[in-house]
């Protein structure tokens, strides 16, 4: 393969855009109906917040107040947890495993048929591009609803010669990265198991949330099986501190799950932690070197990289490093970077202004620490929080830019020479979510791929999800799986 | 740039380079969600006429039926604005005819031969089919490598020929057909692309219009991969051309796409890109109408040669 220096001097990088750029072409929002005003959802009803406080929802692509949102304090999380009980002693918890999926496989019809107005609001307050939230975040919604209703009559085949039985009322938090496919991660296999629920949705993203809401309200679902609140870190508190909490559920960063796993050591509350990651892609030099592109860009692009699974670290054999580079540096000229409505948007907006300061932060530290940078050359609104794809070279493990979780769309790359460095290079790290090779040689995959410490391992390939397949991390990545089978077994006893 | 080309080590072609079929098929489907609106298309729907080879290789063709198609290249619609397609592709024995009709037009006569479609003759006869075109007026040959020979893995025979017809060719442009429907697999397209690209094809060609599946997305993206590559290694530009079943405007604009997003804008003209299709040309006027007025006319509005 050829050197950078043969590069330049040959061809040096293509042209982009330069001849043929795309005309705007916009989803339009207009038939999404947004409230002004979003309250609490406890025990069936939309209820004003009990301290009356109300913050403010805004679309990050162009900084404007999209709804007011409730702030929950400890009376209206009281309120909510007590419904959730009185759900789960009268009615969910008396219904069978039948009924039950009756319920679920409705809510996610229901979500298929009103896809592209969640699609459009999911873009509009967290910022991601439409082609991602109309063509994996809302249709995985509806699939994780949809497998989990499978789940609901048929339990006892998940746990041979055991009794399950449901925990009782799960308190769950997610985050601002993937607002409708985190709450159906937590919520469908809550309610499969008979769970009674009560989510925060995050402080930045609350607006789907409530929608999803409206759609549990219309489904009949008795009132109090899922109660949804918003608020900030002190909301989450309220709801982990809980006394009549059984089972907490978070995803977040490992800052606050570690905080989380504090207060709950020595209570009697099961929980699953979902946390950070720093994952590595291997690009051996017998892999197919331009699907490894798509597969690296794909892997720290996606969602601008607000992904617990990003493939952030780049580790890429020696003798194919410049070609990559190269060709990597290529292709990012290609993304598409703006409103996150447009059809054509490859990156939308970074979700809110705190996490563009702490990007930013990353990006100087990872120049003063002497890595060398690349961004691309994409013209970004004036309004609104971007990012443009960034590239970083010239860094080691070392580095903070190596180290850390920048939840941003900034790859850092580094070269390895045998399978054993790429190894213990993508275990050097405190985290451990997940990992991704690609090499044309199947033996290889499972060689490398075993000894990678991480909960999901892609092979030619990044970032895909289904909802069959567990999903959760090693080390401060977390505990416990969600997703498939074993995503069932945090919401159960077993005896 | 461009002397260190012959210096350049000819690649082992009995090394693979690898292709992920499913990441290929991937590629190809997220780009086909471009949305192309207002003035990119209306720009782009001329320029795709602008790069039709306008073809009619059928045993029924005669001097009258090409010299009607090659009216229609010059002058595809009365709007001035609308431009002609790049060049009209024959048989040999049509070349004359075709050449005298085109004439100083600017429209290319382009001529298949090498014992089209098949290539299953003698290097000799092959050699001089290219001859005789080129003699007629061809100013581009389109020639058909010998598939056998590549499935038999005899690389250095299809190299040695390619390179034969090249010389053969003189001053005529060099399209080199590697009938991708024949090869079956993306690494076989890789591979022939390659080799024909360092025998010194000018551009490389998916079909011959005669074996189905003929020009596909996935194949032109995995060609488009390889002219890439072969750029980035000696600065040397080659042209594509997909060829067969490209009927409407939505599929060519995107392959079009295609090209943008893998090459660039230097790959976005005639000189370097071209689609081989009969009935491509119509839907495209069709559609440039369209965009000019708002409304779809009726297909009897277009003319049917």
């Amino acid at each position: 393969m050829l050197e950078e220096k043969q590069l330049e001097k040959r061809a040096g990088n293509l042209i982009f855009r330069n001849v043929w750029d795309y005309d705007p072409a916009p989803e339009k929002p207009d038939h999404v109906r947004l409230k002004e005003k979003y309250d609490l959802f406890i025990n069936g009803e939309f209820t004003p917040p009990e301290e009356g406080r109300y913050f403010e929802s805004v679309n990050p692509a162009n900084e404007q107040k999209l709804a007011e949102v409730a702030e929950a304090t400890k009376p209206d999380i009281d309120k909510a947890v007590e419904a959730a009980r009185n759900a789960y002693n009268r009615t969910w918890g008396k219904l069978s495993g039948r009924e039950r999926g009756k319920y679920i496989y409705r809510i996610a019809r229901m979500l298929q048929e009103r896809a592209r107005e969640f699609a459009i609001l999911e873009s509009m307050d967290g910022g991601k591009p439409i082609r991602e939230s109309r063509d994996a975040d809302i249709p995985l919604v509806a699939a994780y609803f949809f497998y989990y209703a499978g789940w609901a009559d048929k339990l006892q085949y998940a746990t041979p010669g055991m009794q399950p039985r449901p925990y009782g009322v799960a308190g769950q938090i997610i985050p601002w990265n993937f607002p409708m496919l985190m709450a159906a991660w937590k919520i469908a296999p809550a309610l499969a198991t008979g769970n009674t629920v009560v989510l925060k949705s995050a402080e930045t993203t609350p607006i789907t949330a409530y929608k999803l809401a409206e759609i549990i309200q219309d489904s009949g679902l008795p009132p109090g099986t899922v109660n949804i609140v918003s608020g900030a870190g002190e909301t989450g508190v309220e709801i982990v501190n809980h006394p009549d909490i059984d089972k907490v559920a978070f995803t977040g960063s490992t800052e606050v799950g570690k905080l989380i796993q504090k207060s709950l050591a020595g209570t009697r509350k099961g929980y699953t932690l979902e946390l950070g990651g720093k994952a590595a892609n291997i690009v051996f030099e017998d892999a197919a070197i331009d699907q490894a592109v798509e597969g690296i860009v794909n892997g720290i692009f996606f969602n601008q990289g607000h992904v617990c699974c990003a493939g952030s670290r780049l580790l890429v054999q020696e003798g194919v490093a410049d070609m990559v580079y190269h060709k990597l540096k290529d292709r990012i000229e290609t993304l598409v970077v703006g409103d996150p409505l447009d059809k054509n948007t490859d990156i939308g907006a970074i979700n809110s202004k705190a996490q563009l300061e702490r990007i930013n932060k990353f990006i100087e530290k990872g120049l003063e620490e002497g890595g060398e940078m690349h961004q691309s050359s994409a013209n970004v609104p004036s309004n609104g929080y971007w990012c443009k794809p960034t590239l970083f070279r010239n860094v080691s493990q070392s580095h903070s830019i190596v180290q850390s979780e920048i939840f941003g769309p900034v790859l850092a790359i580094q070269t390895f020479r045998t399978p054993k460095e790429a190894v213990e290079k993508a275990n050097n790290t405190p985290y451990g979510l997940s990992g991704g090779i690609w090499t044309d040689k199947g033996s290889k995959i499972f060689q490398v791929g075993q000894h990678i410490r991480a909960g999901v391992v892609w092979a030619n390939t990044f970032n895909k999800f289904d909802p069959t397949s567990p999903f959760g991390g090693y080390k401060e990545s977390g505990i416990g799986r969600e997703g498939g089978l074993h995503g069932l077994l945090p919401y159960l006893k077993l005896n | 740039m461009a002397e260190e080309t012959t210096l350049l080590p000819r690649p082992d072609f009995t090394r693979t380079v690898p292709i992920d079929k499913v990441g290929v098929e991937e590629r190809v489907d997220r780009l086909n969600k471009r949305s192309i609106k207002t003035e990119s298309k209306f720009w782009a729907l001329k320029l795709a006429l602008n790069m039709v080879d306008l073809t009619t290789l059928e045993g029924m063709d005669t001097p009258g039926k090409v010299r009607q198609m090659c009216y229609k290249a010059m002058h595809p619609h009365p709007d001035p604005d609308i431009p002609a397609v790049a060049a009209v592709c024959v048989y040999p024995n049509l070349v004359r005819v075709a050449r005298e009709t085109v004439g100083d037009s600017g429209v290319n006569v382009a001529s298949v031969a090498t014992g089209f479609p098949s290539g299953m003759y003698t290097l000799e006869s092959r050699l001089e089919d290219t001859r005789y075109a080129v003699e007629e007026g061809a100013d581009e040959i389109d020639m058909v490598i010998s598939r056998w020979a590549f499935l038999k893995g005899e690389y250095n025979r299809v190299f040695d020929e390619i390179a034969a017809v090249k010389e053969a060719c003189g001053e005529a442009h060099l399209k080199v057909i590697l009938e991708t429907g024949e090869l079956e697999t993306y690494e076989n397209v890789r591979k022939a692309s390659d080799i024909a690209m360092y025998a010194g094809a000018d551009f490389i060609k998916t079909s011959t219009g005669k074996v189905k599946p003929a020009a596909t997305q996935p194949v032109t993206l995995v060609m488009l991969e390889a002219i890439r590559d072969f750029y980035y290694a000696t600065g040397k530009k080659i042209g594509m051309k997909p060829a067969g079943g490209i009927r409407d405007s939505k599929t060519a604009l995107r392959y079009l796409i295609l090209v943008n997003e893998t090459l660039g804008g230097d790959w976005l003209n005639p000189h370097l890109f071209r689609f081989g299709a009969s009935s491509l040309a119509n839907d495209l006027l069709m559609q440039i109408i369209k965009q000019q007025t708002g409304n779809y006319q009726s297909a009897d509005y277009f003319t049917i040669d």
